[in-house]
């Protein structure tokens, strides 16, 4: 029965209202795509969001949905999770939403462990409130708030999430439709809190912000693909890789005695290696895919554990007894 | 409750012991003792210990802890002065009592920190030994007042209480400073004997404390059975004294502070919904204790998430409401400012939870171990936007049972969040509680939509006007909700300008309609009306009624009424204030109920207000109404 869902059977009445060629359509349209994949009746599923051009998603599932308040849909979702472990939970935030206003909720509920799907549209500026620097931004950014350039330094929301110890980190992009469903898959088969950046194109305030990933002409020198297992080849060519120096990372090109064997490869359960990946700066790649995937107890577990063990030691809870307990005494 | 000694007018009068001539076993009918000691010197325990010993003596009583406001002041310091007050009596009692009667310092700095709340002729039993030059010096004093006379107008007891407890456990095998830590037991068995009280379930306690260290017990049990000796063979008390049992509802009773019976109220309230109860919240003075008690109570089941901020608690309670979890969150006024946007969604998704504001001297962190009245206005009115919710208040420690329990089932009923406001004096505060029997608590029923026919997510009940209550895991209910203005019935974002003033207007009449099952407003004094009424909330309430009983004792004409649900307000109350020529609001606040009072029903009451982190005393109160009387 669940099986037969399609993937009409998860949009639902609203028109969608985001600018025309935004990216946000583009995921909407592929997390559509996979979710009948999952096999999980429509009921059992919940989009929670914060605040936000990202946080308008959970109006155009047809799921259940919870459009929250700025920030706190971390927080809301651990509520939720952790007294219904059975539901499939997932999380809409953005750069401002998720790494700036609610950052805290953000990297507590990402070491906590909750079975959360934590979707981060990062488009590297406030689109709903018209144009200001985000947290994500580059320094030098002229928006509406920063005439004069940004002098933040930003944030780089992979090495936000590996450092409060995340147990699935990934990056994709909004226009990588085939890469962002299976990251959508790895995310959803991992048990604990799957946090995915994806980095989305807002063409009104930030328009071409990740051209490099997304142009097909040149995207594939700029883009490293991960691969559990392999090594860490790139190049429209398919004929640079990333070799260790020392303890610098560095691109080479394959041949002229440089082999695939010289090359690092990839290891999802390397936090040191992760960490690395995610520094990478020009003249370096930029990853994409599963920079950290490890398995740990999830926290709705953990805790939902304990009340069962409670349970078996101490029976079900006795209300009369509660209250009687203690120093009682009889006035007749 | 209390009734503090002035109200006895007897016995507790003439002498600080509670008694006028030095007979043996004389009876007295009130006694308050106020225990005060450094932090470290176990002065809460002692006091707890001897509120047991007295409410199985059949006594009513009521306690008032005074916690220092830093944890960690330097010892001997006033600033770590700890101290816990009980009032204890035959008759019924209100408060824990204006002035002690006795007043038990173990060193200087306790002696000073509580001189002034003694009466003429009050005794106070000090331990000579730490009256040290170096102590003297940490309390601020320049002469010693056992010597220099300042103590004359008092009955002051010295007694070596660390050389007889040093001598008690000589040969205990504990060291200095653990033997130092029994001298509260010997204070405990001292009084328990002066008040002939039973100390079997004081040895009960300390058997449970201390169960793996056995010499800790040893040497405890020692220390208070020397105290306890000490004051049946010495000569210092040539008497002993008894308070009689008082008369109380038959019935089985326990002690205990507001923040158990909180904690004991959402748990009973749960288990009567048949759902989990979820608490999420951030420590904070002074709210943490209904965490740590809830925590203990995995098995009913109660899941506490003790989260990253105050946001975060109020947040995931939201989210395990929308799930179908009775939702709760506690904290106190600092945490109340940061969780006023959660508790707008609350308001504007319709969802149930509890937000529990134990009320602390603010604004800012201003004294947290100390009681307010100061966040009535911030329930009512401290969110953006329309947003009205109900409000109750606990007047007593027992009470917040029933609040508690109270709140959730309107939260539940009406698809509301609901504000819960108790204290600080509440919240550690004791009395005995006359234990419920839960096949009587009052029904609490959830009802989940479970039916696509016909579901929105905003259709609503005719009667209560509260939504459907849908959660996540029902088949053909799938809808979202959010903090956008929604279309009546759909819930769809809407801007329409008609239809938000309809949503607005009619989660309003939603709250507004509750105030049809608020019990009528009861009048202690003169049912049909008189020449002055005092109304107050919460805490109050003791000091209050006591007030108002001794006037009226004395033939003054003064009545009280006691307002337990400050939103909506009960729809008799504009009338039965009518009935008076005046109207006194009496709060610990700068006149917040009073403004309420004022505007709703443009009733020119006056304020009778005190912002000292401190409840009214009784003596204050009369003489505030009594010239309300005169003027
Ligand atoms: S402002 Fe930018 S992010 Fe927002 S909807 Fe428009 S294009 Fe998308």
């Amino acid at each position: 029965m669940a099986t037969a869902l399609t993937r009409k059977d998860f949009v639902s009445d609203q028109e969608v209202r985001w600018c025309p060629g935004c990216g946000d359509y583009a995921i909407l349209a592929q997390v559509q795509k996979v979710m009948p994949e999952f096999g999980i009746p429509r009921e059992n599923i919940v989009f929670i969001s914060g605040i936000g051009c990202s946080s308008r998603f959970p109006y155009y599932m047809n799921t259940y949905g919870f459009h929250t308040i700025h920030g706190r849909a971390p927080a809301i979702a651990t509520g939720l999770k952790v007294t219904r472990p059975e539901l499939d939970v997932w999380v809409v935030t953005g750069d401002g939403d998720g790494l700036s206003i609610g950052g805290n909720h953000l990297i507590h509920c990402l070491r906590r462990n909750v079975d959360l799907k934590i979707l981060l549209f990062n488009n590297r500026i406030y689109g709903l409130t018209k144009g200001q620097y985000s947290p994500t931004s580059e320094v030098g950014k002229i928006t509406k708030s920063t005439p004069a350039g940004s002098v933040d330094y930003p944030f780089n929301p992979i090495t936000v999430a590996l450092g409060a110890h995340a147990s699935f980190v990934c990056r994709t992009v909004d226009v990588e439709q085939k890469h962002l469903g299976d990251m959508l898959k790895r995310a959803h088969a991992h048990r604990g809190a799957s946090y995915i950046e994806i980095l989305q194109n807002c063409n009104i305030f930030n328009d071409g912000a990740f051209n490099e990933l997304s142009d097909k002409q040149i995207k594939a020198d700029y883009q490293l693909v991960l691969e559990h297992g392999k090594p860490l080849i790139f190049g429209k060519n398919r004929n640079k890789g990333i070799r260790m120096n020392g303890q610098r990372a560095e691109v080479v090109e394959l041949g002229n005695g440089i082999t695939e064997k010289d090359l690092v490869v990839h290891d999802e359960t390397n936090l040191a290696l992760a960490f690395m990946l995610a520094n990478f700066e020009p003249p370096l790649p930029t990853p994409i895919g599963v920079f950290y995937a490890v398995e740990r107890p999830t926290f709705e577990e953990a805790v939902n554990k304990q009340l069962e063990e409670a349970k078996a030691k101490q029976g079900p809870g006795d209300l009369q007894s509660l209250l009687n307990r203690g120093d009682t005494w009889v006035v007749n | 409750m209390a009734l503090p000694p002035e109200a006895a007018g007897h016995a507790a009068q003439s002498s600080a012991l509670g008694g006028a001539t030095r007979k043996s076993g004389e009876r007295v009918e009130s006694v308050v003792i106020r225990f005060a000691g450094d932090s470290g010197d176990g002065m809460q325990l002692a006091g707890m210990q001897f509120t047991a010993e007295s409410a199985l003596a059949g006594n009513d009583i009521a306690t008032l802890p005074d916690f220092p406001a830093e944890i960690r002041a330097p010892a001997g310091t006033i600033a770590g002065v700890s101290g816990f007050q009980i009032n204890f009596s035959s008759d019924e009692v209100f408060t824990a009592g204006d002035e002690p009667n006795v007043l038990v310092a173990m060193n200087p700095a306790a002696l000073k920190a509580n001189i002034d709340d003694m009466p003429p002729n009050g005794v106070i039993i000090i331990d000579r030994e730490a009256f040290t030059e170096a102590n003297l010096k940490r309390a601020g004093y320049t002469s010693n007042p056992l010597t220099d006379h300042s103590l004359d107008k008092y009955q002051v007891i010295q007694v070596d209480v660390t050389k007889l407890t040093t001598r008690a456990l000589h040969d205990s095998g504990l060291n200095n400073r653990a033997v130092f830590r029994c001298r509260n037991m010997f204070v405990l068995g001292m009084i328990s004997w002066l008040y002939q009280r039973p100390i079997e379930s004081t040895i009960k306690w300390l058997e449970g404390r201390f169960k793996r260290t056995p010499e800790l017990l040893n040497a405890n049990l020692k220390a208070l059975k020397a105290g306890y000796n000490y004051g049946e063979t010495t000569e210092l008390f040539t008497s002993s004294y008894e308070v009689p049992a008082a008369r109380i509802v038959p019935g089985t009773y326990r002690n205990i502070t507001g923040n158990s019976a909180t904690a004991l109220g959402f748990v009973a309230a749960a288990v009567k919904a048949g759902r989990p109860l979820f608490l999420g919240s951030y420590p904070i003075t002074p709210a943490s204790d209904v965490l740590h008690e809830l925590a203990g109570y995995k098995n009913f089941p109660v899941y506490t998430f003790q989260a990253e901020d105050e946001i975060a608690g109020v947040s995931a309670a939201v989210g395990a409401a929308f799930g179908g979890a009775i939702g709760v969150t506690t904290t106190s006024g600092p945490g109340m400012n940061l969780k006023a946007e959660a508790i707008g969604l609350a308001v504007k998704t319709e969802l149930p939870i509890v937000i529990t504001d134990i009320q602390r001297a603010g604004p800012s962190t201003g004294m947290p171990t100390k009681p307010e009245q100061a966040d009535l206005l911030m329930a009512m009115y401290g969110r953006h936007g329309e947003s009205p919710l109900p409000i109750i208040a606990a007047a007593t420690p027992a009470d917040c049972f029933d609040c508690a329990y109270e709140a959730v089932r309107i939260a539940v009923k009406y698809m509301t969040p609901v504000i819960l406001l108790t204290d600080g004096q509440l919240a550690n505060g004791a009395e005995p509680w006359l234990l419920p029997d839960v096949n009587k608590l009052p029904e609490i029923k959830v009802n989940f939509r479970t039916d696509p026919e016909g579901f929105m997510p905003y259709i609503r009940d005719p009667e209560t006007l509260s939504r459907p209550w849908a959660i996540p895991g029902t088949p053909g209910l799938e809808h979202r909700i959010g903090g956008l203005s929604s279309e009546d019935l759909t819930g769809n974002v809407s801007y329409s300008p008609a239809n938000n003033e309809l949503m607005v207007r009619t989660r309003a009449r939603k709250i507004a309609g509750i105030a049809r099952e608020i019990p009528p407003c009861q009048i202690f004094g003169d049912e049909t009306g008189g020449p002055l009424v005092v109304v107050g909330w919460g805490s109050t309430f003791g000091s209050i009624r006591e007030a108002v009983k001794q006037l009226r004792e004395k033939g003054k004409r003064v009545s009280h009424i006691h307002l337990r649900y400050l939103n909506p307000l009960p729809s008799d109350l504009a009338e039965k204030l009518r009935r008076f020529e005046k109207v006194m609001v009496a709060e610990m606040n700068m006149g917040q109920l009073l403004k309420l009072i004022r505007a709703e029903y443009l009733i020119d009451a006056i304020g009778c207000n005190k912002i000292q982190g401190r409840p009214f005393k009784v003596s204050e109160l009369t003489n505030r109404i009594t010239r309300a009387l005169e003027g």
